[in-house]
């Protein structure tokens, strides 16, 4: 309502703007430094800009001031209790207030004068507290609203104000020699450098969290026990009891990651390269613009779908065709893959990143000079030949960057190696075994009901740092790669 | 009496086509793009160890019919190419023909110098590599310095051979392709506007090039610049609008053409 205001005399102030200016003009434009519809905007800017700060620095600011003021008048037993209880003593005071505005004037004054009726009268309103109140609380409550209500009309009313005054200001500067076209200009840039800074600032906010947390992680656990450590059992130890006796091994995690990653790779990096070199130099236009679009819709698909692929399709396949070549080679038939198992889970990871690396390739490939091609067809290469000795090498830089930002996806994939790989942490080579994967973990610990403060659920973070840094380090060598190559032909 | 001097004039003309020996004979040469037609019936001889130059306004079709010499327009999806076109005896465009083999036999010089990312040596290497032309080591040394003695790069880049074939300048990287499609020893070296990237000095070297390059090979060059026709051919051959103008010794067409069309070109009167 309050936003739908300002919004309203900000187009107020864009119209009596643009008239001003073009009575300014007394119709010859050119006696003005701005177009009309400049000076609009430079009224509407300085109507809505303004109020809009104003409002949200209320929004952040009044909660806080309120809450102080009602904890201070809290008495002196109830301030003697942990912050924790407090807190909860807030809570409450809230839940109050909320059914209070239920309730006519005169249950509100039974309630005051007897706290004790107040949850039964509530509950006959349909709302419900956590437990009898005391009577501070009641008061509590009341001056929490009227403060409310008092805050609410202030904002209102200050927010108003400011939007009046701007209009009106930045009215009476219209001039004919007013730059109002550059100001104009002036904001709009400003709007997009934050616009940009916006992901980068929540980067840096991402990273400082888990940064906070895992340091907390790190005071109950070594650094080097973390990360170098082969044994994951972290021991969902119950609140209270230390908490420590679990063993935080990195090692078997990343090693799960790599592996895992590795084999996807083994399976997408020849595949999609082949078809990124397909589409690129031997398939037709009309083919190509069929195929490639297909191609990319996989990549659309959610991974939690190729988990389902690769848990009723792809595990139990491979265990009965393991368990068929078993029977035949050695007359055993058991099977030796597992349904859940690395080859699993990296075979059906495979599949999810061919589009990455055959999109991303075939752009590669196609970014080739068509000189190049000419040069050696011209002297008598086939195709493949030319594929082979010229531009692959040529694009050979871009194909390894674009490899390298296919390898970080593959890392940061999780609810494939979930379903496909399962849960257990275990250091093995086989890829016939289950093995996991850091995010898997990173899942798993965070999801039960864990106290928030244990090692057991900090790990994450420590873990999830990790992650990032090890992707981060990937794709900002792939990007430099990839520039580097760009230079080359530009 | 006429019909006599008729009959008289093409045995007089045929006894002429047989002192000349053609390399290669274009009868009746078409070319579509798609709907459009490119290039109109075009007849045009290029005789044995001799420059020809094709010259033209811009879109006139002498790069069509340059890259119909070796079936480059075969890389183009839409192109279609009828007549017939022959190197020595055999159609090159009749199905038993490889086309990797003919383009060995007939090798393309570009409009930008278009060196391959590697050393000068895997430059030249590239297509003896490919028609397996080297028995050893040694063989393939001898072929690389041999090329390039012939393309005049030798001095400028013996003691560079393993540098990147694209740090050279651009002169020299023209120089280097030549080589590069002197390498397969080629019967016939087209060349599309091969001096139209380079400056003055450069151009000079290369024009002398192919001077020299005549003795060895059959060579047919395209190029905007007339003087560079007259400077290093021996026939000109006169393309307009998709047609075949003129074809003559280039004095005759420098001083005295037998179309209309060829002398307001030359005289600078359109193009």
């Amino acid at each position: 309502m309050l936003l739908l205001t300002t919004a309203v005399i900000a187009i107020l102030g864009y119209l009596a703007g643009t008239r001003r200016a073009l009575a300014l003009s007394g119709g010859r434009s050119s006696t003005m430094h701005s177009r009309p519809g400049y000076y609009g905007s430079f009224v509407a800017v300085w109507t809505a800009l303004p109020a809009l700060l104003v409002l949200a620095a209320w929004l952040i600011i009044s909660p806080a001031v309120i809450n102080n003021v009602v904890r201070s008048d809290f008495p002196a037993e109830a301030l003697a209790q942990s912050s924790a209880t407090q807190s909860l003593n807030f809570g409450m005071i809230e839940g109050i207030a909320r059914g209070l505005n239920a309730l006519s004037p005169d249950e509100t004054a039974q309630a005051e004068r007897n706290p004790g009726d107040l949850r039964a009268l509530m509950g006959g309103r349909g709302v419900a507290i956590a437990g009898d109140p005391e009577p501070y609380m009641v008061k509590a409550a009341i001056d929490l609203n009227r403060m409310r209500m008092l805050n609410s009309w202030g904002s209102t009313v200050g927010v108003l104000i400011v939007a009046v005054l701007g209009a009106l200001i930045s009215y009476r500067l219209i001039a004919p020699r007013f730059r109002a076209r550059n100001r104009v200009e002036h904001v709009i840039l400003g709007s997009l450098i934050l616009a940009s800074s916006i992901a980068i600032l929540t980067t840096v906010g991402i990273v400082a969290s888990m940064l906070t947390e895992a340091t907390q992680f790190f005071h109950a656990i070594p650094a080097w026990e973390f990360f170098f450590g082969t044994v994951w059992d972290p021991r969902f130890a119950a609140a209270g009891s230390g908490g420590s006796e679990g063993q935080f091994g990195l090692v078997p995690l990343l090693l799960g990651t790599l592996y895992i990653g590795f084999v996807a790779m083994l399976f997408a990096v020849p595949v999609g390269l082949f078809s990124a070199i397909y589409m690129a130099e031997y398939a037709s236009p009309r083919l190509r613009s069929v195929v490639k679009p297909l191609l990319e819709v996989l990549a659309g698909i959610p991974t939690i779908v190729y988990g389902f692929f690769a848990l009723t399709t792809v595990g139990p396949f491979l265990r009965d065709i393991s368990a068929q070549i078993a029977g035949l080679t050695t007359g055993n038939y058991t099977s030796f893959i597992q349904a859940q198992s690395v080859l699993t889970a990296g075979f059906v990871m495979g599949i999810m990143l061919i589009p990455y690396v055959s999109s991303l390739s075939d752009d590669i490939i196609t970014a080739v000079p068509r000189a190049m091609r000419d040069g050696s067809l011209g002297l008598g290469a086939t195709r493949s030949e030319t594929v082979k000795r010229v531009i692959l090498p040529a694009a050979l830089p871009g194909i390894v960057g674009a490899i390298l930002m296919t390898a970080s996806r593959a890392i940061g994939e999780t609810m494939i190696v979930v379903l496909a790989a399962g849960v257990a942490a275990r250091m093995q080579i086989n890829p016939f075994e289950p093995m996991t994967t850091v995010t898997v973990k990173i899942v798993n610990q965070l999801t039960g009901d864990l106290e928030f403060t244990s090692p057991q659920t900090l790990v994450a973070f420590a873990l999830g740092i990790t992650l990032f840094a090890i992707t981060l380090c990937l794709n900002i060598y792939a990007l430099y790669i990839v520039r580097k190559y760009r230079e080359q032909y530009e | 009496m006429n019909m006599m001097s008729e009959a008289a004039v093409e045995k007089a003309l045929d006894q002429k086509m047989n002192d000349v020996s053609y390399k290669m004979v274009g009868k009746d040469v078409s070319v579509y793009y798609g709907e459009k037609r490119a290039l109109f019936d075009v007849n045009l001889n290029v005789r044995e160890n001799t420059v020809t130059a094709l010259i033209g306004p811009s879109g006139c079709g002498k790069s069509t019919f340059l890259r119909c010499l070796n079936r480059m327009n075969d890389t183009i999806e839409s192109c279609r190419v009828t007549g017939r076109i022959t190197l020595d005896t055999d159609d090159i465009y009749d199905p038993s023909i490889d086309v990797v083999e003919l383009r060995a036999r007939v090798g393309m010089v570009f409009q930008k110098p278009n060196p391959f990312p590697k050393s000068i040596y895997e430059n030249i290497a590239y297509g003896p590599r490919i028609h397996g032309l080297a028995r050893n080591k040694a063989d393939m040394d001898q072929i690389v310095e041999a090329s390039l003695q012939r393309a005049g790069l030798w001095n400028e880049a013996k003691d560079r051979l393993q540098e990147s074939g694209t740090g050279l300048s651009g002169g020299q990287q023209q120089r280097l392709c030549i080589a590069r499609a002197i390498a397969v020893s080629p019967e016939v070296i087209l060349m599309d506007e091969p001096c139209s990237a380079l400056d003055p000095i450069a151009t000079a070297k290369v024009e002398e090039l192919i001077h020299e390059l005549r003795s060895n090979y059959t060579i047919v060059i395209v190029t905007h610049s007339m003087q560079q026709a007259a400077r290093v051919s021996q026939r000109t051959a006169m393309f307009h609008l998709g047609q075949l103008v003129e074809e003559n010794d280039t004095d005759k067409m420098f001083t005295n053409p037998d179309d209309q069309r060829t002398q307001d070109y030359i005289m600078g009167r359109f193009g």
